[in-house]
């Protein structure tokens, strides 16, 4: 970059110039913010067909009959405590101490365990008393919106081992940080849909 | 020409420390626990009796508790990425209204009008 920049007086360069003006992986945040807005409207379609779907149970078992609030309960703090560790993970990467901030994201990542297991043991619950997906549109429509959630958070923390695992090996260099940067928004933004998922489908789905 | 200039200007420009302070994730904490609590809370205990009445109120709920995480967990302002992520924003929610609006007020009405008196299985041959 220096050669070009100290040549450039001499030969007619003009488009390079640009180049010095975004570091490497300047635009990551931007370009994660828009995959999450993509994945926003993925996570709309399967609200909407919820909404449309769920009031229609084929005499089958209705939210009153399948929902355990005191567990949602338990799951949703479960997800927000999780997103506090996560908070705590950054604050520690910032001011660059490794050792803490691999611990906060393994709390995290417990969390997210923790969460995972009560919403199939919850799951298995209602597949063991025959409301399973195939049974009404409201099963198909709560299990494929559920699920999606479920799979979102199976795989952050596919993504939260893996970068421990980089962060053990190369420490907290640059592009780490920026890794973790982007699974602390997909992590906060699960949260944000799951606040959407039990207000409109366990907490509305009781008032029914 | 000022190339070193460049780079001094903008190394830290866009990856500076504007990700959140300690005092702030724990405000938007106790935010998001109250906020959770109370909608909880007023379904199991059934406080309100109209039922319409307790799904406008933890709905309004969760649009408070979606933007307190919004601001205090993804740090989102206006100015970030030079605007950019705040107009992805503004251009997903409209999408999402459109969607969710369109979808159930054109399906609500597609039971209302068209079920009972169009295809009354009694006049059928």
């Amino acid at each position: 970059m220096d050669s070009i920049a100290t040549t450039a007086g001499t030969e007619p360069v003009f488009h390079l110039e640009e180049e010095h003006v975004h570091a490497e992986g300047s635009s990551t945040m931007l370009g994660f913010w828009l995959y999450l807005m993509s994945d926003c409207l993925i996570f709309a379609m399967l609200f909407a067909a919820y909404g449309v779907l769920g009031a229609n149970y084929a005499a089958g078992p209705a939210p009153k009959d399948l929902f355990d609030l005191d567990l949602v309960a338990v799951n949703t703090t479960m997800l927000l405590l999780s997103s506090i560790t996560y908070g705590f993970a950054m604050l520690t990467m910032d001011k660059g101490r490794v050792a803490a901030t691999q611990a906060w994201l393994a709390v995290t990542g417990l969390f997210g365990l923790a969460f995972l297991s009560i919403e199939l043991y919850e799951f298995a619950h209602m597949i063991h008393e025959g409301a399973t997906p195939q049974r009404s549109a409201f099963l198909s429509s709560f299990f494929t919106l559920v699920g999606t959630h479920g799979l979102h958070v199976t795989f952050g923390i596919v993504w939260l081992v893996t970068l421990m695992t980089q962060v053990a090996r190369f420490g907290l260099i640059e592009a780490n940080r920026r890794r973790v940067m982007c699974l602390s928004m997909f992590w906060h933004f699960l949260d944000v849909v799951w606040i959407g998922v039990f207000t409109f489908v366990y907490l509305m789905g009781m008032l029914r | 020409m000022s190339a070193p200039d460049h780079a001094e200007g903008h190394g830290h420009a866009h990856g500076g420390a504007a990700h959140g302070s300690f005092k702030g994730y724990l405000i938007g904490f106790v935010l998001s626990v109250i906020l959770t609590a109370i909608p909880f809370w007023l379904v199991m205990s059934g406080a309100i009796d109209n039922k319409q009445a307790t799904a406008i109120v933890i709905m309004a709920f969760a649009v408070v508790q979606i933007v307190v995480h919004m601001v205090f967990f993804l740090h989102m302002k206006t100015a970030s990425e030079g605007g950019w992520s705040m107009l992805a924003l503004i251009f997903t929610l409209i999408l999402v209204v459109i969607v969710l609006t369109g979808s159930l007020w054109v399906m609500y009405h597609l039971n209302a009008n068209m079920m009972p008196g169009l295809h009354d299985m009694r006049e059928m041959p």
